[in-house]
């Protein structure tokens, strides 16, 4: 079969006798190379080698997956983790040790699959082989006696039918007094098998090169907001290698609504969520708005992207006047949420239109409560009680040096506490709908609330919510699902199909009878080999008797 | 008393019964060994009985239709009937209904499919591994392998009632997808198959040891395995198992990928979770080369099953809890 020198199917190497080699020239090196390669035994150590190699990965934090992680370890430990980057730990598996080790694989793999590709095209054109001289040491040899009368070449050839019935290659091989059928099958073993590596040669392709061309993007989005996909909208943008962004398709996409659900029947899961629904309005280019719904596990597919819903939390409508009443900020700020119960963190910067810079870093609870030390927590993620506190800082932003700075951030360096749980004046404490005056007679600051004709005490949708969405496009996810696939499905058939040779002979004897003998070869793996050649052989004798019925003894009487 | 409290009664009475048949099937071992002890004593020369069946099976080309036949005569010492066996087997019968009334309980008290954290999961996970032994027993004798098998069960669902108890809770929306019930199934059928391959290829590995000790003519201590089929046999079995777990392994791997698409935006993004999956793939992958590689067919690749299986344990008991990772499903 064309199978590597160390396959098990093949035929050892002659032991060596003592001769000298003939030194091997440059080319004579080459292929040696090539064939140590090639070798089952250096596949096998290369497999085994990768599944090494993965195991770091899962021990360290990884860029690729948990990027926080990674800042962390830097943190904890400052002096092995630039070590163990200078090793690419944090990148294993696209490090240069990992990749040579599957690249080397596939070559490997290559080189084996080619030559019996080859090797199998040329089988399935040819016959089945001559029928051997003695059946006897093969597989669930069995002898039977034909009816009387039956002629040796018609039983082969019926036999042949059967075989070919059976879906086996036959070919008739005759010689004086004894007549066979040869018959193989189960070619698609093989196929199978060669499916199943190319097919992981194809996804290894796919995974490596077609996932360059795609991109994903992350946006938050308000209650009511609205996105146009065009790349200066994301808040964070990953192109892959090869994107154009001109292949932006430039869709509206509006959140209209957040819809939570939080359990609330059984205490041993209080609070814990039940379903987030980002209802949604897609309005494509020069068409009509549809509305859509995005949820976790359920992405919604537009435009030749797919948007995801990622997280979701709070974003309270904040208003910050000037003394005499102007407004100077009114923005809805998403706040991170920090725990379960999404006690939630934001910030809000506010550079122009007051005596000085303002920071404000606020805490939102949707549910407060108060531990015994005083301090404040949220009991339940939906907002039952909402209370928002905000400390003020005033000062240098740090803006104006045109360094990029996180929203998310106060940087408090270079300013002046005026209100937090340190200092003289405590931090300001808002219910949705009430103002507070900022320390300093800097101005005001209100907590709107989105819902002011709502009942006394109802606060359910007095907070809008932000939903964040990961926006992804990839033209060749298709194709590794075509691969995967063809993977499975290769590997389906080169494990079960079996390949089997059968033999049919039939022998004129010397008192006239016809002797049948039955035999197999199996060619890999084939437990029911001699259960097969066992039922062809009754099959057979049936049909023969079926077709020469024994002449009926003569009355006795 | 309601359908949780009741579904855990079961599944401790399960328990219970688990190690009633796990005793049974370890005096069946004991029994064994008497009786190659008897044997030998009966045949004077401890090793003549030995090469007369080694020369029955070489030259056994009689037509064998059945595989439970051909294990049957391929024992190096024959070994009747035994009462134990039975009870052993019937026992496991009996917890096996135990510890389905307990999954299904659990199921409907939550209102959803009993696997969706690390105690569901060992519970229905276990409860599939004996449900895969016992329609393998219908198909070949692999009741030698009850000690093994109830052992395993009752030290995994140990742990999962003391060390992995949640209180009946709703699918968070992370799990709530048709994929939880595909690919967490699969997974845990896959791993029900690659137990039993461990444990074949375990008892391999002994009867090899004995098989070498008779060819020097050294006496083992495990005397039961001459009871048992032979090195050869034993590992065609154990790779049977285990290339049907590797193709459900296979499953659960692409499974995950299109669920991880659908969840996550990508289809692969080596969390711990899919990095641990991948290197049970490739190993499993390893053990059916090495089976084909001339000089690791046998005792090596019979490792690799084993370091695949522990590696299948390591997955679900120590990254699920212990690692960071996406799949922090444990509930604890």
């Amino acid at each position: 079969m064309s199978r590597p020198s160390d396959h098990i199917d093949s035929q050892p190497a002659p032991a060596g006798d003592g001769i000298t080699q003939p030194k091997l020239g440059f080319v004579g090196t080459l292929r040696w190379f090539w064939r140590q390669l090639t070798s089952m035994r250096t596949a096998l150590f290369l497999l085994l080698l990768l599944a090494i190699a993965a195991v770091p990965g899962s021990l360290v934090p990884q860029r690729s997956s948990d990027p926080n992680g990674v800042t962390q370890y830097f943190t904890d430990n400052p002096d092995l983790a630039p070590v163990l980057d200078k090793i690419q730990a944090f990148d294993v598996y696209s490090s240069a040790w990992f990749s040579s080790i599957y690249l080397l694989l596939f070559i490997s793999l290559i080189g084996c699959v080619i030559p019996r590709t080859k090797h199998h095209l040329q089988a399935l054109r040819a016959k089945p082989p001559k029928t051997p001289a003695r059946l006897a040491r093969l597989a669930g040899f069995t002898t039977r006696t034909a009816p009387a009368g039956t002629d040796a070449a018609a039983a082969v050839a019926s036999a042949r039918t059967l075989l070919k019935q059976g879906r086996y290659r036959v070919a008739l091989f005759d010689s004086p007094r004894e007549f066979s059928v040869s018959a193989e099958r189960g070619y698609m073993r093989e196929t199978g098998n060669l499916v199943f590596h190319s097919a992981l040669v194809g996804l290894l392709v796919v995974v490596g090169f077609g996932s360059g061309f795609g991109f994903s993007g992350q946006r938050v989005l308000v209650e009511g907001q609205t996105f146009v996909n065009t790349l200066l909208a994301y808040d964070s943008f990953n192109p892959g290698r090869f994107f154009n962004d001109t292949g932006l398709d430039p869709y509206k996409l509006t959140l209209d609504d957040f819809q939570v659900s939080y359990e609330t029947q059984n205490l041993d899961a209080f609070g814990q969520p039940l379903d987030f629904s980002a209802l949604v309005s897609v309005t494509p280019r020069g068409g009509d708005a549809q509305a859509g719904k995005v949820r976790v596990n359920d992405p919604l597919r537009t435009g030749g992207t797919s948007i995801y819903l990622l997280g979701n939390g709070y974003a309270p409508t904040i208003t910050v006047r000037d003394p005499q009443g102007t407004v100077v900020f009114t923005d809805s700020v998403p706040f991170l949420p920090q725990d379960a119960n999404l006690t939630s963190l934001g910030v809000v910067k506010v550079p122009d239109g007051l005596a000085e810079q303002v920071g404000l870093l606020g805490f939102f609870y949707p549910t407060q409560a108060e531990t015994t030390t005083g301090s404040y927590f949220s009991s339940f993620p939906d907002l039952t009680y909402p209370v928002l506190t905000l400390n003020v800082y005033a000062g240098d932003l740090g803006l104006d040096e045109g360094v990029p700075t996180s929203v998310y951030n106060l940087n408090t360096d270079h300013m002046e506490p005026l209100a937090t749980r340190t200092s003289d004046i405590k931090p300001l404490e808002l219910k949705p709908g009430e103002t507070q005056e900022l320390p300093n007679g800097l101005g005001s600051v209100t907590f709107e609330n989105a819902t002011p004709d709502a009942a006394e005490g109802d606060y359910s949708e007095s907070v809008p919510r932000f939903a964040s969405f990961d926006i992804h496009h990839d033209p060749t996810q298709g194709w590794v699902l075509l691969f995967a696939v063809l993977v499975l499905g290769g590997l389906l058939t080169s494990l079960f199909v079996p390949r089997r040779r059968l033999w049919v002979k039939a022998i004129e004897q010397a008192d006239g009878s016809v002797r049948l003998e039955y035999a197999g070869l199996a060619r890999g793996e084939d437990p029911a080999l001699e259960s097969a050649v066992a039922a062809l052989a009754d099959r057979h004798t049936t049909l023969l008797e079926r077709s020469n019925p024994a002449p009926k003894t003569a009355d006795p009487a | 008393m309601n359908l949780n409290e009741l579904s855990i009664l079961s599944l401790y009475s399960a328990m219970a019964v688990y190690a009633l048949a796990f005793i049974a099937f370890s005096v069946d071992l004991a029994k064994r060994s008497a009786a190659v002890s008897s044997a030998e004593a009966t045949t004077a020369p401890g090793v003549a009985g030995e090469s007369s069946a080694a020369g029955a099976v070489a030259g056994g080309t009689t037509t064998l239709t059945r595989i439970s036949a051909r294990i049957a005569n391929d024992a190096a010492t024959p070994y009747g009937r035994s009462s134990s066996l039975r009870i052993g087997v019937s026992l496991t019968v009996l917890a096996w209904g135990l510890h389905l009334v307990a999954a299904v309980l659990r199921g409907i008290a939550a209102d959803r499919v009993p696997w969706a954290n690390m105690y569901e999961f060992a519970m229905t996970g276990t409860l599939l591994i004996v449900t895969v032994f016992l329609i393998v027993l219908t198909r070949t004798d692999l009741r030698f392998l009850g000690t093994f098998v109830t052992g395993l069960i009752l030290i995994l669902l140990g742990i999962a009632a003391v060390q992995f108890y949640v209180e009946v809770a709703p699918l968070p929306p992370a799990l709530q997808s048709v994929w939880l019930v595909i690919h967490v199934f699969v997974a845990s059928l896959g791993t029900g198959f690659f137990a039993l391959g461990f444990a074949l290829s375990f008892v391999q590995l002994l009867q090899f040891r004995r098989e070498e000790r008779v060819d020097t003519a050294k006496p083992g201590r495990l005397k039961f395995l001459k009871t048992l089929p032979s090195a050869a046999t034993l590992e065609n079995l154990a790779y049977r198992t285990n290339i049907i777990g590797f193709i459900l392994w296979t499953f659960t791997l692409m499974a995950g990928s299109i669920w991880a698409e659908r969840a996550w935006g990508r289809y692969w993004g080596w969390d711990t979770k899919e990095v641990w999956t991948f290197i049970i793939w490739v190993i499993y992958a390893g053990y059916i080369h090495a089976r084909a590689t001339r000089g690791w067919r046998g005792s090596r690749s019979a490792w690799l099953a084993i370091i695949g299986f522990a590696a299948v344990m390591f997955n679900f008991g120590i990254v699920n809890v212990f690692f960071k990772g996406l799949h922090a499903y444990s509930g604890l």
